[in-house]
């Protein structure tokens, strides 16, 4: 995900020239190519990430498009006043690219990991907020982050997998469906779905076929269109690398309150915890009921009740 | 019209409106007036009234927001904002509030009012000037209890690092914060040494000398470095009962106390009224 970003980046650049990259001392080699074929468009904060968003957005106040990149804890977290008053609330063209979301900084424990900042980000006006689960879903984010005039939000993790093809169409708001399935939708955001797929393919072997829909973009969304997908499927599993509170559950629960729809649900994902214990990444989302192997038996469990 | 006299007709303006909008940050309006009166009655700040938004302008960047009347005062004073603007100050459906809003008019720059912001941004828009090759001026305008924010240091640090001689950072020193003396409330030896170590050029002026202000604002920086102006003011400068009184951050004058500042400003109750 993160070289698709980047591929996406250096392509950006070469198109235009306002666009300019800043990092917090984040980015050593991946960035090589940028820095050495736009050195005068490449700014190293260094560990100063509220100074560098509102800097970013003093550089878009003049026209530039700066595209922020750093670990998303010290963005969403650390820079978050400087987010809302700077870039948000004067609506700045800032794009601010959050790497290492969820727990993908699995060895280091809850100060490196983002298990808050979907409700932090979805509740700040004027920010468009994308968490991408595969490459193909970054490069259609890429296109239109920089189409937007605005502030965007970015939430990457790290995920390999690819299960689009290659003429795979997005909708920004509409979760994109990663698995067809009729007997229960399971709503996932980031590559966290890999965990998703694994479960799907175990329950089928059950008898029941998962639809799996990634949510791309978790603001603006579309109320309707999810609701509808919703009803269609009957039931509801979410799934995140998130608390439940102010998630992605959070954010379901609000489309499906206001467009009047109520189905059997369950949400998966931390329960107004920190994420414990170290390791892989496998190690860490088994150990807070995040492996393939808990979201197939929960599911399972909760399918089989109702 | 000598230029005390402007000044004084200027904080009347500042008391005037503040009055009738029943709340404003008066003692820090007046700390920071005489600065605002050089930089944009005296020639330095570039802009063009018929082309406000001009890409080249010089900009002012109000990092203490909450003084902001002394700001909005300045720029009716010329014509960027009208006279019943200014007297919609803090009422319903105004434009201008409080603390300042990006673009609410002409020479509004930046979205302040928690403390320090300003001078991160500045830093940003000075970058950006400097990639477009303009030949302007940012300056950012701090208060000196502003500079316990840290955010302050992490952006001074990077103005230096950028070669930013673009900028000119300007701290309102009038020594006073919301509850007691900058001194008593968190000590520190020196500003000057402080942004010197941190990579500016400094200079310290008495804030309310006209003269020094100028010359402090015309003196190119060398070396490619940002420069530091730390200007001694008063905060409640001209009404003598709010003159370094902490109390005064905040506040409207009661009956008795108004009585003084109509005399010492010079106001008539009918210019009170409405």
């Amino acid at each position: 995900m993160r070289n698709t970003y980047l591929n996406a980046l250096y392509e950006l650049a070469k198109k235009d020239e306002e666009v300019v990259s800043l990092v917090a001392d984040n980015g050593l080699i991946v960035y090589d190519d940028f820095r050495r074929d736009f050195p005068e468009r490449y700014f190293n904060f260094g560990i100063s990430e509220g100074n560098m968003i509102t800097a970013a957005a003093g550089m878009a106040s003049c026209g530039k498009i700066p595209f922020v990149y750093t670990i998303s804890a010290f963005l969403a977290y650390r820079a978050y006043e400087f987010l809302r008053d700077d870039v948000c609330f004067q609506n700045q063209n800032v794009k601010i690219v959050g790497i290492g979301s969820g727990l993908t900084y699995s060895t280091l424990g809850p100060s490196h990991h983002t298990t808050e900042d979907i409700g932090l980000l979805r509740s700040l006006p004027n920010l468009t907020v994308f968490s991408p689960s595969t490459r193909a879903e970054v490069k259609w984010i890429m296109e239109e982050t920089y189409k937007m005039k605005g502030p965007v939000y970015i939430r990457l993790s790290n995920n390999s997998e690819e299960y689009y093809k290659e003429d795979a169409e997005f909708v920004i708001g509409q979760p994109a469906v990663v698995r067809a399935g009729n007997s229960v939708i399971i709503m996932v955001t980031g590559a966290l779905v890999n965990e998703v797929m694994e479960a799907a393919e175990r329950l089928e072997s059950d008898g029941i076929y998962a639809e799996v829909v990634s949510v791309h973009t978790l603001k603006p969304l579309d109320t309707k269109k999810i609701a509808e997908m919703i009803a269609k499927a009957g039931s509801l599993v979410v799934v995140e690398e998130h608390n439940v509170i102010g998630g992605l559950y959070s954010a379901i629960a609000e489309v499906m309150a206001m467009e009047k729809i109520m189905v059997p649900n369950l949400a998966i994902g931390l329960q107004d915890v920190f994420a414990v214990d170290y390791g892989q990444l496998k190690d860490v989302r088994a150990a807070n009921g995040l492996d393939s192997t808990t979201i197939y038996e929960k599911i399972k469990l909760f399918f089989d009740s109702i | 019209m000598e230029e005390r006299e402007k000044i004084k007709a200027l904080k009347k303006k500042i008391f005037i409106t503040a009055y009738k909008a029943g709340a404003a940050h008066l003692a820090s309006s007046f700390s920071v007036i005489d600065m605002l009166y050089v930089l944009y009655c005296k020639g330095i700040v570039r802009y063009e009234p018929g082309n406000p938004w001009n890409e080249e302008r010089d900009r002012v960047i109000l990092s203490k927001g909450h003084a902001c009347l002394a700001l909005y005062v300045i720029l009716n004073e010329i014509g960027m904002i009208s006279d019943d603007e200014l007297m919609s100050f803090c009422q319903p459906g105004s434009h201008l509030g409080g603390e300042p809003k990006m673009e609410a008019a002409p020479g509004i720059e930046a979205s302040t009012g928690s403390l320090g912001h300003g001078l991160s941004f500045g830093v940003g828009i000075a970058i950006a000037c400097k990639m477009n090759h303009y030949n302007n001026k940012i300056y950012v305008i701090l208060g000196d209890g502003e500079c316990q924010e840290g955010s302050v240091w992490e952006a001074a640090m990077s103005a230096a690092n950028f070669g930013l001689d673009n900028l000119v950072v300007i701290i309102d020193d009038n020594r006073l914060q919301a509850m007691d003396s900058v001194e008593a409330i968190m000590s520190i030896d020196s500003w000057s040494d402080k942004w010197e170590a941190f990579g500016f050029e400094t200079i310290e002026i008495d804030g309310h000398n006209l003269k020094e202000i100028e010359n402090a604002l015309v003196t190119k920086p060398g070396n490619g470095k940002p420069k530091l102006i730390i200007s001694h003011t008063i905060k409640g400068h001209g009404v003598s009962f709010m003159e370094e009184v902490p109390i005064w951050h905040f506040r409207m004058p009661n009956k008795e106390e108004l009585e003084i500042v109509k005399a010492e400003l010079g106001i008539l109750d009918e210019e009170l009224k409405g």
